[in-house]
């Protein structure tokens, strides 16, 4: 990737970490960890590569996206309020009666949602119709479709899996967001959903495999993607669940428990810092 | 009379539908044959998509072809659309008020020899209950017809109830007008007002008959939208009858019986006596049979009804 992207990128990701850490706090609510791993690729999903227009957020022939895990709203509202859907400002309504930004996405509600979702599992599915639906009227469009690795424990997970190859879908791309985490614990303590590569690819995809974190390695993903004919596509990215921020990182706690007001400074300071060393 | 079942005038309206709107696309659950949608399958085999048995991710396929603009209908037994994928109908569809058609057969104990598993009770309980779903029973083919094709245009999340039995026809097919949220008064009466739906309208119609005969001037109505319900329409028999009966194909709990109960309650309390399934699971056998053990027939509904009047 050209090295001022990459670091516009960065810039963004970062930005868009703090909006999440800003929302959560405010709302006293929410969930940072999972929104924090799936941050970099939102970013260069939204800020990069997909055709949407903050102007005309129905557009019909714009590219789409489901939140399949919908609970990390706090990262895609943070990476809209970016690319201009709505301000900047808005993220600190989070949570609150009354407010655009719901727990978890709402379409109609918030401009730049194309799906509500919250209940895991089924996002995925509407991704399928809307990809479908691409097909039957021969729209170039795509849709992308974000889940978890805990996520794809539900059973609709592989009955739209089933869908996609039967209908061969190749303008649909899914994401899985392995940072090995869920609420209860490991993905593999809990439920193993693992070997999730293996699994995709026994239901026809293609699969790639990927650092969530790595702009270079996203951005190669996506490319080949776009290559791949008559299937649909699964891009798994090893990432850390709370991404960013030091004492998020990589812990259980953290899936849906937001900063207090020490916490909320540590964060905003770590990432502030980061921000301006990019910056520079 | 002739008879004809509404699975069978779902599957052809699909087709009369499919002429006026190139936007149409009809998804089922490997239930296409059962479920007549194979009848458009047959005419529009490129609009058709067989969503394989798992009824979860049809519907939400359903959700994301109709957020694209598409008119989508999406069909397979009640309680599969209504009972199995009842999560997905209502945060996929019913919350982001998706316009969605959900083309639900087999619906009641009249499915017949499959048994309990297949006889759906609770379908109307389940979709009245999620916010803006608009909830159908239409009663015979003219109307199962004249409701699919009205229901295209209007813009919403939408289940419709079809059966498995033939149902006799009793609308005239070329006065008839489906509207949308409005009982239909076929006999008025002042002694007792008995309600019905779907594939019980009919039986209605005869207890009606049945009941003048013996003196019994019992008000008939037609209500095939259970919600919206007309309201208007209830409280007027209630306040002009002093009593009310209802009658479906569907358990006594949250279905008309309780839909009617609910606006009388309110407005004008009076007695509503539900017959339906008395919160039971149905058995195998033959549909006619099943419905005469269940109550379910104008022999039962004139006897209900000159009890309530304690004749």
């Amino acid at each position: 990737m050209d090295a001022l992207l990459k670091k516009q990128l960065e810039i963004a990701a970062t930005k868009v970490r703090m909006g999440v850490i800003e929302g959560v706090h405010a709302a006293k609510a929410g969930h940072p960890g999972g929104s924090l791993s799936v941050a970099d690729t939102l970013t260069y999903l939204y800020m990069h590569r997909m055709n949407v227009d903050p102007k005309n957020p129905t557009m019909p022939d714009r590219d789409r996206l489901v939140l399949s895990k919908g609970h990390t709203a706090p990262a895609l509202y943070a990476v809209l309020a970016q690319r201009g859907f709505f301000p900047v400002e808005e993220l600190k309504t989070l949570r609150k009666i009354g407010s655009r930004l719901q727990g978890h996405p709402s379409m109609g509600k918030l401009p730049g949602i194309d799906m509500s979702t919250g209940s895991l599992g089924q996002g995925i599915s509407t991704a399928c119709g809307m990809a479908l639906s691409g097909k039957i009227s021969s729209d170039t469009y795509k849709v992308y479709t974000i889940l978890g690795d805990g996520e794809i424990e539900e059973g609709q997970v592989w009955e739209a899996a089933m869908f996609a190859a039967q209908y061969k879908l190749d303008n649909l791309v899914a994401v899985v967001d392995n940072n090995g985490l869920q609420i209860d614990g490991k993905i593999e303590d809990v439920m193993s959903s693992y070997p999730i590569d293996e699994k995709f690819k026994a239901f026809g995809w293609h699969v790639i495999c990927i650092d969530g974190h790595d702009f270079d390695q996203i951005e190669k993903a996506f490319n080949e993607a776009e290559t791949v004919l008559n299937k649909p596509t699964v891009i798994i990215q090893k990432s850390v669940k709370g991404k960013g921020v030091s004492f998020m990182e990589n812990q259980v706690g953290w899936h849906g428990k937001a900063p207090n007001d020490e916490e909320y400074a540590i964060a905003m300071k770590e990432l502030g810092d980061h921000l301006a060393e990019l910056e520079k | 009379m002739e008879k004809k079942a509404t699975r069978d005038s779902y599957g052809e309206a699909l087709v009369m539908l499919a002429e006026k709107r190139p936007d149409l696309v009809v998804l089922d659950a490997d239930l296409a044959a059962a479920t007549k949608t194979g009848t458009f399958k047959k005419a529009y085999p490129d609009r058709f998509f067989d969503c394989g048995i798992a009824e979860a991710n049809m519907m939400g396929v359903a959700a994301g072809i109709a957020s694209t603009g598409k008119l989508v209908f999406a069909s397979s037994f009640a309680m599969f659309a209504a009972g199995r994928a009842f999560e997905i109908v209502r945060n996929s569809i019913g919350y982001p008020h998706l316009n969605v058609k959900i083309g639900a057969t087999h619906a009641g104990i009249s499915v017949g020899e499959d048994g309990a598993s297949h006889q759906c009770n609770e379908d109307i309980a389940l979709m009245r209950a999620i916010p803006g779903m608009t909830v159908i029973n239409p009663a015979d083919d003219v109307e199962a017809k004249a409701a699919v094709l009205a229901m295209a245009d209007f813009v919403g999340p939408t289940y419709m109830r079809f059966g498995r039995l033939a149902a006799p026809i009793f609308n005239d097919a070329a006065t008839y007008k489906f509207e949308l949220g409005k009982g239909v008064q076929l006999k008025d009466g002042k002694d007792v007002t008995i309600i019905a739906t779907g594939l019980m309208v009919a039986e209605a119609i005869e207890a009606g008959k049945a009941l003048a005969e013996q003196g019994i001037d019992a008000r008939i109505i037609n209500i095939h939208t259970i919600k919206p319900i007309d309201r208007d329409i209830i409280i007027k028999a209630a306040k002009e009858t002093g009593k009310i009966i209802t009658v479906e194909e569907h358990s006594v709990i949250g279905g008309l019986g309780s839909a009617v109960a609910d606006v009388v309650t309110e407005e004008c309390p009076v007695p509503v006596i539900k017959i339906g399934v008395k919160d039971v699971y149905g058995h195998s056998g033959p549909a006619v049979d099943l419905l005469k053990e269940f109550g379910l027939c104008a022999e039962n509904i004139v006897a209900v009804t000159k009890a309530a009047l304690g004749r």
